[in-house]
């Protein structure tokens, strides 16, 4: 084993396009098996659009164009014979707002797993089993274990946020990741997600986009700083945060613009 | 919000211009105003006047045959002879079996056909296709339903026979088709508003997940807009039922129990349609007939309201 940290997420000259619109250019990152790496810089910048072609979620709308080359775990996720199913299997994402289905707490957390296997493999008792060992770690299953199956729209959202990364897990994830996955929540949820993602940390690669400097110097290992579509910054936090190399990135860490 | 309102009554400047504006609106335009605004109340309670209106007239023609009704007789029986001289009797039951059998069919063919083409155009339809698609079928709903008809006895009827070597082409089959085709523009229309209800997160956090396009369907967007795509066929059983002019034409029209879906039937609203021209006013058989469409119009009225509430359902959650 070297000592260099694995690479989860590679980029290569990534260009995107919405319509006529470049939202990125250029991009040409590597991000860190098992690390937190927080996407930050100002609205508009084109961190979400990044985020959103790790999955190529991207793509449901008809009119976006991709150019260049994302490696996600060694294999180009742009190749012909790449499944968007499994793709999305092994990367699973947390959205902005907690979106569990309509339907209940349990067919939340069973759900990844009901897509992707035929009705045959299923048994009741695996499935149990899968419900409670990913509501456990997300430190959900105490409050929830009586109540599964409530309607999953009925909780409060901090927990609606744990659920929705609750069934990601029995998916067995290699990637997870964050669209500003507190920005719905109050300080104590935001807390307790964090608190859930350091927990997470080292078995999934997070990668998480905020707009919060003080969320992404709490949490993140690594970050990567964007301005217009453009890539500006990568590196370790605490470097980042106390002597960036560029300045456009020390001008938007103290606030001069954002 | 509530520095708006405070800008908005800021006062100095304000008075000045609100005398201003009292000395250039004339009386004349004051009471046209007021005149506006009653007319506009009108029509607003004009819809409850009516519906009221209609329902109290339909009763007092129909009511004083109650007296003398058998309730039993009246629902259950199935011998209609209302012009016998000497043993009139008025069973609808046979009507009732029609109206039922046409409309239960019509919906088991409606049903799917509706509630796909309102997937389709919700969820793998853009841009122009779509517009266009909506276009084409509310024109389905605006075909009169007498041309229905019309294409029931003069193009479906010998198809039917072809097709499933059968006596009769006006029967059962036929009526019902029609009435799909009728019912499917209002379900199409309704169920894809349903549709789009259906919070874009939720269709993401599918997607997300590696859901294909038919599990997103069928484990996510139909679970999530149940209600509506229930009203939906409901507002389409509601519509099936009321439906006259083609079901007269293209349901062979005779009173009896079908055996099978190429047996000609009669329901409720043709009999009426038919009948009513023939009888003289106040007689018993007219009453009859006012009694029936008490019935029709208590089935439709049961049929709205539930549609209405589940509807309802859906925007307070």
């Amino acid at each position: 084993m070297s000592d260099a940290p694995a690479i989860s997420i590679t980029t290569r000259d990534l260009n995107l396009w919405y319509a006529k619109f470049q939202a990125l250019s250029n991009i040409t990152v590597d991000i860190k098996h098992g690390l937190i790496t927080s996407l930050i810089g100002p609205s508009g910048c084109g961190k979400t659009t990044l985020l959103r072609c790790f999955n190529r979620v991207n793509e449901r709308y008809g009119y976006v164009t991709t150019k260049g080359e994302i490696k996600l775990l060694g294999k180009n996720i742009y190749d012909p014979d790449v499944s968007l199913v499994e793709l999305r299997k092994s990367v699973g994402m947390v959205f902005q707002r907690p979106n569990p289905l309509p339907i209940s707490i349990y067919e939340n957390v069973v759900f990844g797993i009901r897509i992707h296997h035929e009705r045959s493999q299923l048994t009741r008792s695996a499935l149990d089993e899968a419900v409670e060992k990913a509501l456990t770690e997300v430190g959900l299953w105490k409050d929830l274990k009586d109540r599964l199956d409530q309607r999953a729209t009925g909780l409060q959202l901090e927990q609606q946020q744990k659920l929705c990364i609750a069934r990601l897990l029995p998916l067995k994830p290699e990637i997870i990741l964050m669209d500003e996955p507190c920005s719905a929540l109050d300080v104590e949820g935001t807390r307790a997600i964090e608190e859930l993602m350091f927990e997470l940390k080292g078995r999934y690669t997070i990668v998480i986009v905020t707009h919060n400097m003080a969320q992404a110097r709490r949490t993140s290992d690594e970050c990567i700083f964007m301005l217009m579509g453009e890539f500006i910054e990568h590196a370790r936090t605490a470097e980042m945060f106390v002597s960036p190399k560029n300045p456009k990135t020390a001008e938007y860490i103290e606030g001069r613009y954002g | 919000m509530q520095t708006s309102v405070t800008n908005q009554r800021s006062p100095a400047p304000g008075r000045a211009a609100a005398t201003r504006m009292k000395q250039r609106r004339g009386r004349l335009a004051m009471l046209g105003e007021r005149a506006i605004e009653a007319l506009i109340h009108l029509c607003g309670y004009s819809a409850i006047i009516f519906v009221f209106g209609i329902f109290f007239f339909v009763f007092r023609e129909g009511a004083p045959f109650l007296a003398k009704l058998k309730p039993g007789e009246f629902l259950f029986s199935i011998d209609w002879f209302p012009t016998s001289q000497t043993n009139a009797k008025y069973g609808v039951g046979a009507l009732i079996v029609g109206t039922l059998s046409v409309t239960g069919l019509a919906m088991v063919i409606a049903v799917p056909f509706g509630l796909g083409a309102a997937v389709f155009v919700s969820e793998f339809c853009t841009g122009k296709t779509k517009e266009t698609l909506k276009v084409v079928i509310e024109l389905l709903a605006a075909i009169p339903s007498v041309v229905w008809g019309f294409i029931g006895l003069t193009v479906m009827a010998p198809i039917i026979i072809k097709t499933f070597h059968v006596p009769i082409g006006v029967n059962m089959f036929n009526g019902a088709l029609l009435l799909a085709l009728m019912s499917v523009p209002i379900m199409v229309s309704i169920g894809e508003d349903a549709l789009k209800a259906v919070p874009d997160s939720f269709r993401e956090a599918g997607i997300a997940m590696g859901a294909t396009r038919w599990q997103l369907i069928w484990r996510v967007l139909l679970p999530a807009a149940k209600n509506g795509l229930l009203a939906a066929a409901l507002l389409g059983v509601a519509r099936a039922i009321g439906e006259t002019m083609a079901v007269l034409m293209a349901t062979g029209h005779s009173v009896r129990i079908p055996h099978s879906i190429f047996d000609p039937v009669r329901t409720l609203t043709a009999t009426i349609a038919a009948e009513l021209g023939e009888t003289s006013k106040g007689s018993d058989h007219y009453q009859v007939l006012f009694l029936i469409g008490i019935l029709l119009f208590s089935i439709t009225f049961v049929v709205n309201l539930t549609a209405d509430l589940i509807v309802k359902g859906i925007k307070q959650k």
